[in-house]
């Protein structure tokens, strides 16, 4: 069951950040040239690919125990944030997330920049598609390596993250525009659900508490974190009553 | 100097976010959760820290007119 868990849970954080970093990697192709752009995206891959295969099995040193107590910890306030952000966008407290406006205003930028050539490359076009993808990548090698470590599965996890990138690279290659109609402010709820609730189940554990029927009561973990966000959600819409 | 101040503030605002007091209150559950050795305490204080953190932003907000 955690195995279901971890890869969906991977698999659906993956894809929403690639979202993310497809919009800048299309940005800066398109407005400085597609060889810059994919040279930075691809240096920017490797550099996740080096963090995750090197962290990876060096945590798996670490005692379960403690591992879990820290990992738990990190996913908790990791996970909140997410949680909180969405919470506030599904009740109208914040602008939902719109990467046809994101698009346009990185396009906009990334064409008024200036041309400076560096080892052949377009400099600015290289560092936006790198520096968009790493800081992208980066929350996805997050969860890659704490989820697959506490699992004692970071192979599993990082399958997860590598048939999201399959997946959102291909669409993005077919249309070649933002996956503005990618619900991404859902899949940033659902991920936010996610995290929280591993980073109870993994919490409580790593403190030397025991859950009642141990993998079992993750579904009903589950169950209070997506109640608790829902009603958290009908709250703050009560209070706001201008939303429409 | 500089560099490690920033690769820090990076940190910062990677792991705890725009409101420190939620994962302060985190550490302080989990902490207790250990302290008394049972599983029922940690999701209830994640629900009042996470509806603390939520009316804050949300006061927050209403008072600059979002």
């Amino acid at each position: 069951m955690r195995d279901g868990f971890l890869f969906a849970s991977a698999f659906i954080a993956s894809a929403v950040e690639m979202v993310e970093a497809l919009t800048i990697v299309l940005a800066s192709g398109l407005a400085r040239g597609w060889r810059s752009s994919l040279a930075g995206l691809g240096a920017a891959t490797v550099a996740l690919a080096a963090i995750v295969g090197a962290l990876g099995p060096a945590l798996t040193l670490v005692p379960l125990s403690a591992l879990r107590l820290v990992v738990g910890a990190l996913l908790l306030a990791f996970g909140l944030q997410w949680l909180r952000k969405a919470i506030l966008r599904a009740s109208g407290y914040k602008p939902l997330h719109d990467e046809d406006a994101i698009f346009a205003r990185e396009l906009e930028g990334a064409r008024a920049a200036a041309q400076e050539q560096r080892a052949g490359l377009d400099w600015y076009g290289f560092t936006l598609s790198f520096k968009g993808v790493l800081l992208e990548g980066l929350e996805v090698a997050f969860i890659v390596i704490t989820f697959g470590s506490t699992q004692r599965n970071v192979g599993l996890a990082a399958a997860a993250a590598g048939a999201a990138l399959v997946l959102v690279a291909s669409v993005g290659l077919l249309v070649r525009a933002p996956l503005a109609r990618v619900p991404e402010n859902t899949m940033k709820f659902a991920v936010g659900v996610m995290l929280t609730t591993f980073g109870i189940f993994w919490a409580t554990e790593g403190a030397g508490a025991h859950w009642p029927g141990d993998d079992a009561s993750l579904p009903g973990v589950l169950a209070f974190v997506i109640l608790l966000s829902f009603a958290s959600v009908t709250l703050l819409r009560r209070r706001k009553p201008a939303f429409a | 100097m500089k560099r490690i101040a920033s690769f820090g503030r990076f940190w910062w605002e990677f792991v705890v976010g725009d409101d420190w007091r939620a994962a302060a209150g985190i550490v302080v559950a989990i902490g207790i959760t250990a302290a008394i050795g049972s599983w029922w305490f940690l999701p209830p204080a994640v629900a009042l820290v996470l509806a603390l953190s939520l009316r804050r932003e949300a006061t927050k907000s209403s008072a600059q007119g979002h």
